[in-house]
């Protein structure tokens, strides 16, 4: 019998997240001929669109129709997976906001192993599970090695798995709302706030010239101010110069910032995270420059120069007016 | 509000360049400076301003060698009342479960209405506090960047989700948040403050005091095992300009020019 391996499907407004096909994708990385299943919690329309949307990467779409359901509380999903999954289940979800909430806790309440944030999966010998994941915000990748006989929760990184090869299924909708079981929890949602606009939308501009770590103090702002200002483009910058509040939160890429489409993007002093790098999006020139060589947005970039910002940015910028 | 803040020393990625060692079992640690996770640092911050608003008391607690003890210092001098190192060599090569397994046993030898951790660490994972609130089964939220306190049994918290976008929760207590960086402003703590807590007695905890049975923890316990590290390789990687700094930036304007990066 074919190994069974169950995903939570993230979606939103009625739409599954790419992640619903990515999981698909990396279980059959591990398993070639998985039997896999799609849970899927909401109500209404928008869950029974979201089961037809993903039913044909799935072997069986289980559907938990509930209106307490109708935002996914990771506390409340968490019970109906303990309830629900059978015992062994290998569990992949995405390392998001999401998936991070829910998995680790949901791996202690079934008593499987949890290996976060997966990036590559090697092998599976004698239910030895050995995959790839990173530290230090990439900079260092490690081999991990488990045993997943008695079961697994994996958070996979978004992005990394595609679904090319996946063979079309037809899954078969299963109506689960019976088998919901408790659905109250000690953390109730109560609204979203929404991330205010800033004066400048960075989504829309054609050239970034995006500022992180390496600027080292606010005032080496105004430089890469300037910089922008010359080339004629706008400032962006990475998580630590937001949580420094050099920057209002409106200028931060990444998933828990803007997804900018720039055409050109100059990195200046960021390492460039998964987080950064995923607000990052249609391909665009990237020019890196970072004193430390093994950065590794220097993996990602077209040009890269192993440099201090703060003693190039201001050179780049006279040379720059000069031709002017 | 007696809040307990779990915190870790880790290798501070500012002042280190982290490179693999030359057999591929461990970081570079040669040199290495260590300072407190900065997730950690900023949810230190924010259980010693619930203190100023509501009272209460701020632990500060951590697993790890006996040098931690100047890291929970060092924290504690922003404000915290309390230190505790949980220390033996029976918790070496823990995985998450491991750690999650003797900070419960630490958390339950106190009255704690709130638990705080990072979201994250040095690695990435962000475990220890969703393994430890399901241990206790105790409500858990993850990736909090605001907190508001209703009353004495309940929170109201912010998420950061995608996007930006804040996602505002009612939870109960007690419970464990994961705290996200940028929730606050860590305050700056001048040579008096940590001279106040220089002579502070931490007190240091082992299996036995906590309860812990050793098998479950350290590598003896760990189900999951990192078996090397390396050094990734992505793509093509970029084309590296070199030569003197002038000659780089001539040519980067060239670049730029060609790929519509100046106007």
């Amino acid at each position: 019998m074919a190994q069974k391996v169950f995903t939570y499907i993230v979606h939103k407004n009625g739409k599954a997240y790419d992640t619903a096909v990515e999981m698909a994708a990396a279980a059959g990385r591990i398993y070639p001929e998985a039997s896999l299943t799609a849970i899927v919690t909401g109500s209404g329309s928008d869950l029974d669109n979201v089961c037809k949307e993903v039913a044909p990467f799935y072997n069986e779409v289980w559907k938990f129709e509930n209106d307490s359901l109708s935002y996914p509380n990771a506390e409340i999903i968490r019970k109906v997976l303990v309830r629900n999954l059978p015992n062994d289940a290998v569990l992949l979800l995405p390392h998001d906001t999401f998936g991070m909430d829910l998995a680790p806790g949901l791996s202690i309440k079934i008593d499987s192993i949890f290996i976060s944030d997966v990036v590559d999966f090697i092998s599976l010998e004698d239910n030895q599970l050995k995959v790839v994941r990173q530290e230090f915000n990439g900079q260092v990748s490690t081999h991990i090695i488990s045993d997943i006989s008695h079961g697994a929760v994996l958070t996979v990184r978004p992005g990394v798995f595609q679904a090319e090869d996946l063979k079309p299924s037809s899954g078969k909708i299963i109506d689960k709302s019976a088998d919901a079981g408790d659905l109250t929890a000690g953390r109730r949602f109560l609204e979203i706030v929404e991330a205010e606009a800033g004066d400048v939308d960075i989504t829309k501009e054609d050239i970034l010239v995006s500022v992180g770590r390496g600027i080292e103090a606010q005032e080496n702002i105004e430089m890469v101010e300037e910089l922008a200002e010359v080339v004629g483009g706008a400032v962006s910058s990475s998580r630590p110069i937001v949580d420094a509040k050099w920057l209002e939160k409106s200028r931060q890429v990444g998933t828990s910032g803007k997804t900018v489409k720039p055409k050109v993007y100059m990195a200046l002093g960021i390492s460039g995270s998964f987080q950064h790098l995923g607000g990052l999006k249609g391909k665009p020139f990237i020019v890196a420059v970072n004193r430390n060589p093994k950065a590794p947005i220097f993996q990602v970039a077209d040009i890269g120069i192993v440099q201090d910002i703060l003693e190039f940015i201001p050179v780049l910028t006279e040379k720059i007016k000069e031709r002017k | 509000m007696e809040i307990l803040v779990c915190i870790k020393q880790v290798p501070d990625t500012a002042k280190n360049e982290i490179a693999v060692n030359i057999d591929g079992s461990d970081i570079e640690r040669d040199d290495i400076v260590y300072s407190v996770n900065e997730w950690d640092h900023y949810a230190v911050e924010e259980a010693i301003q619930i203190v100023e608003k509501v009272g209460g008391s701020v632990t500060i607690v951590s697993v790890g060698d006996k040098d931690v003890d100047e890291i929970i210092r060092r924290e504690m001098a922003m404000g915290a009342n309390n230190g505790i190192l949980l220390s033996d060599k029976a918790f070496i090569g823990s995985d998450g479960r491991g750690i999650a397994t003797i900070l419960k046993a630490a958390v339950e030898k106190g009255n704690f209405d709130l638990i705080m951790t990072g979201a994250q660490a040095d690695d990435c994972a962000g475990q220890t506090g969703g393994m430890l609130a399901a241990m206790l089964d105790i409500p858990y939220a993850s990736l909090v960047n605001h907190i508001d306190v209703m009353d004495e049994n309940k929170l109201k918290v912010g998420r950061e989700i995608e996007g930006g976008n804040r996602e505002i929760n009612e939870i109960t207590l007690p419970c464990v948040l994961s705290i996200q960086t940028g929730i606050n402003e860590p305050r700056y703590v001048g040579l008096r403050g940590i001279r106040k807590v220089a002579s502070v007695e931490i007190p240091v905890l082992d299996p036995s005091q906590l309860g812990i049975a050793v098998e479950s923890v350290g590598s003896s316990g760990a189900r999951v095992k990192r078996l090397d590290y390396f050094v990734p390789e992505f793509g093509k990687g970029a084309e590296i300009l070199e030569g003197n700094m002038d000659d780089i930036a001539e040519r980067l304007i060239e670049l730029l020019k060609a790929k519509g990066g100046i106007r």
